[in-house]
């Protein structure tokens, strides 16, 4: 067997992943880079979403169930910075930080009230779930997808706070809080929108995580948001690019280093196992620690101007 | 007047906690309570919901004992243990204070032998419904237990697999974990090291694709892994969209409808040991398939239909063992229960139970069963016993 097609189903489930991760890291730069709050609850708004939709496709058909879930998602990201952020705008930063993890604490136990505690199965969408054979590889169509998903959603937001008045709004918060309000802008409507936005792309992103992985725990948003933040850290936290880059490095490594193994022996390079598999997570957080050390800003974190 | 606000909000979250701490019951009944120790949330959630279906069936069949001459209600107390090794131990305790005369559970063996300590401490006996790691006994002076141990298990399954000519075993345990990590251990020790890829994954793993293709490229021919159905139910999504190719043996966690749902519809062979096959007691069958249907929570805890998992089945002669007991004790005290534990025999739906000197039950043979793709039920293949 070649080496390429030792590696490619890897690599292929790694963009899927990474992309994936990039959806929900959006969500957490943009708040981080108007706010400066690392807002917790991120990875519970994913599982919610992935939560409603089990429920919501129960009882509706799923061209109305996907559309009333992308609502209720970005409807639950609006009302928790009313909620829980907007009354503390003046307060320090670590309360509103406090308040985060409250959030994200009280969604996992609303999620484990509801459900019971037991693992719900993600309905399937019919064409994305299709079996399909790439490049001698057989995989299921999002995962293909999934990354070109990705990257015209990231498109068109980075065309929208490029090009739109609402995105000259947002660069100007994420630069300078006191002054954008001075000069008129409208600091809750830009930080709503900057929720909503990110709520949006945690719902898509939960649509393509459960469709391939389809199980949903009120535990299913702590570790993809641990890494989406991971990920976001790891690009610059503020950049939009970077956090995609991130994103997308950390879900290809991540799978390469589970499949280290079984790639170095098919090459003959090791005789036997040594369990690299074992610290597929480990790794992760490793390479966090390596590039925040040569580089503290992250990959892209230097250029103010990308602020977002 | 914000202040205010904030200290009437917190006086009144003290006085809830304060009126849930006082709502015991008073009545004048005698009572005989049974702790039940099981996972209702997390990983093993499913299961140890499955497992408490069989005991709180029980009940409603047998709802009071003769103790020393007097008739005594039966209470089930529980405590969830969520899964977690380390909420494990205080779940033991919460039963102790609740003044259990024995404990039933758990699912999993990793919190059993998490709270064995505890209950060791507190004199209480524990009787193990499902528990197949030895450790769960052999650490334990407290713990018995009713189901049959991994290494017997892992050998009937290294069996199977050989008998079937798988020559190159893939093993998927999750790291930490007791159950799955340990019967690989003897999966592997019955199989041949040689054979074997072994690999663990990390908890809250839910990108399983990597593994599935590692076994096709190493070339293996049975795919091993005794995981959590929640991972389980992942690892079918995933072998079947990459078209595994080659059959996937598991042990009893898998003996689960959360399984059959998800392989329904695929071209998986998917195959389990287990401790009861449905049809062997007829009349058991039917009386708890009637009742799982006209309780709607109880159907919802089973997974939205009657079909019947064997940890229900273990779960229900759990309940009768732990009756035995208090009845040969003829106290509800915990420690006489426990001197009269290891004599104690009884014969239920899922075979005869009596224990040897560790704790362990004395049994000898495992149901091999496979899951049926088109009609997602389970089908019997053979009852294998050690040689």
């Amino acid at each position: 067997m070649s080496l390429w097609q030792t590696i490619f189903p890897y690599i292929l489930s790694g963009i899927s992943v990474g992309g994936q991760y990039a959806l929900i890291a959006i969500g957490y730069t943009m708040v981080y880079g108007i706010l400066r709050l690392i807002n917790f609850a991120h990875g519970d708004v994913f599982m919610v979403a992935g939560l409603s939709m089990v429920y919501l496709a129960a009882s509706l058909p799923l061209y109305l169930a996907i559309p009333v879930m992308i609502i209720l998602t970005v409807a639950l990201g609006f009302t928790i910075e009313r909620v829980a952020y907007k009354p503390l705008r003046t307060a320090p930063r670590m309360s509103v930080m406090i308040s985060a993890i409250g959030v994200s604490y009280l969604l996992q136990n609303l999620a484990l009230y509801i459900t019971g505690g037991l693992n719900k199965n993600y309905p399937e969408i019919p064409w994305i779930s299709d079996k399909i054979t790439i490049f001698g590889a057989t995989t299921t169509r999002v995962t293909v997808i999934t990354p070109f998903v990705t990257i015209a959603l990231v498109l068109i937001l980075v065309w929208v706070i490029n090009h739109t008045k609402i995105g000259m709004a947002m660069r100007a918060v994420s630069k300078d809080f006191e002054t954008a309000q001075l000069m008129g802008i409208k600091i809750n409507n830009v930080i709503s929108i900057t929720f909503i936005i990110g709520s949006f792309l945690a719902a898509i992103g939960s649509m393509l995580f459960f469709t391939n992985y389809p199980g949903v725990v009120p535990t299913s948003g702590g570790m993809p948001g641990l890494k989406a933040f991971v990920a976001a850290v790891f690009g610059g936290i503020g950049s939009i690019p970077g956090a995609v880059i991130g994103a997308f490095i950390i879900g290809i490594c991540e799978s390469l280093i589970k499949g280290l193994d079984t790639i170095l022996m098919s090459q003959g390079v090791i005789a036997e196992q040594i369990g690299f598999a074992t610290f597929s997570d480990a790794f992760t957080f490793i390479l966090l620690i390596i590039i925040l050390v040569f580089k503290p800003m992250g990959l892209f974190g230097e250029k103010q101007t990308d602020k977002v | 007047m914000k202040r205010f606000v904030a200290l009437g909000l917190v006086l009144c979250m003290m006085a809830a906690a304060l009126v849930g701490c006082s709502s015991g019951s008073s009545s004048s009944e005698k009572t005989v309570k049974i702790g039940v120790f099981e996972p209702q949330s997390g990983d093993n959630g499913a299961g140890g919901k499955q497992e408490i279906l069989g005991m709180q069936y029980a009940l409603t069949k047998t709802p009071t004992v003769e103790i020393g001459g007097e008739t005594y209600k039966v209470e089930l107390v529980y405590a969830d243990n969520a899964s977690s090794n380390d909420k494990a131990p205080s779940a033991a305790q919460t039963l102790i204070s609740g003044g259990v005369s024995v404990v039933l559970g758990s699912y999993g063996s990793g919190v059993s032998i998490a709270a064995g300590d505890t209950f060791s401490a507190a004199k209480v006996p524990a009787i193990g419904v499902t528990c197949t790691n030895p450790q769960v006994t052999s650490g334990c002076d407290v713990y018995y237990r009713i189901c049959f141990l991994d290494p017997f298990q892992g050998t009937v399954l290294a069996n199977f697999a050989k008998a079937n000519g798988a020559t190159k075993a893939y093993c998927l345990a999750k790291q930490g974990d007791d159950y799955s990590g340990g019967l690989c251990n003897y999966f592997i020790e019955a199989f041949g090291a040689d054979n074997c890829v072994y690999e663990q994954f990390p908890a809250d793993t839910s990108d399983f694709s990597t593994y599935v293709t590692n076994a096709q490229n190493q070339g293996c021919n049975v795919f091993f892994a005794p995981v959590s159905t929640e991972a389980a139910a992942q690892i079918i999504k995933k072998a079947s969209a990459q078209s595994l190719g080659m059959p996937i043996l598991a042990g009893d966690t898998w003996d689960s409808n959360v399984i059959l749902e998800a392989a329904k519809g695929s071209d998986l062979d998917i195959n389990v040991t287990t401790f009861y096959q449905e049809g062997a007691n007829p009349e058991f069958d039917n009386g708890i398939k009637a009742w799982i249907n006209s309780d709607a929570t109880a159907k919802s805890n089973n997974g939205g239909n009657d079909e019947l998992a064997a940890v229900t089945a273990m779960g229900y002669d759990a309940y009768y063992v732990a009756l035995e007991a208090v009845k040969k004790a003829g106290t509800t005290d915990p420690a006489k229960v426990l001197e009269v534990l290891p004599s104690l025999e009884y014969t239920g739906v899922t075979g005869a139970i009596a224990f040897d000197e560790i704790g362990d039950a004395k049994r000898d043979s495992a149901f091999v069963k496979k899951c049926n793709t088109t009609t997602g039920v389970w089908d019997f293949v053979t009852e294998a016993k050690a040689q």
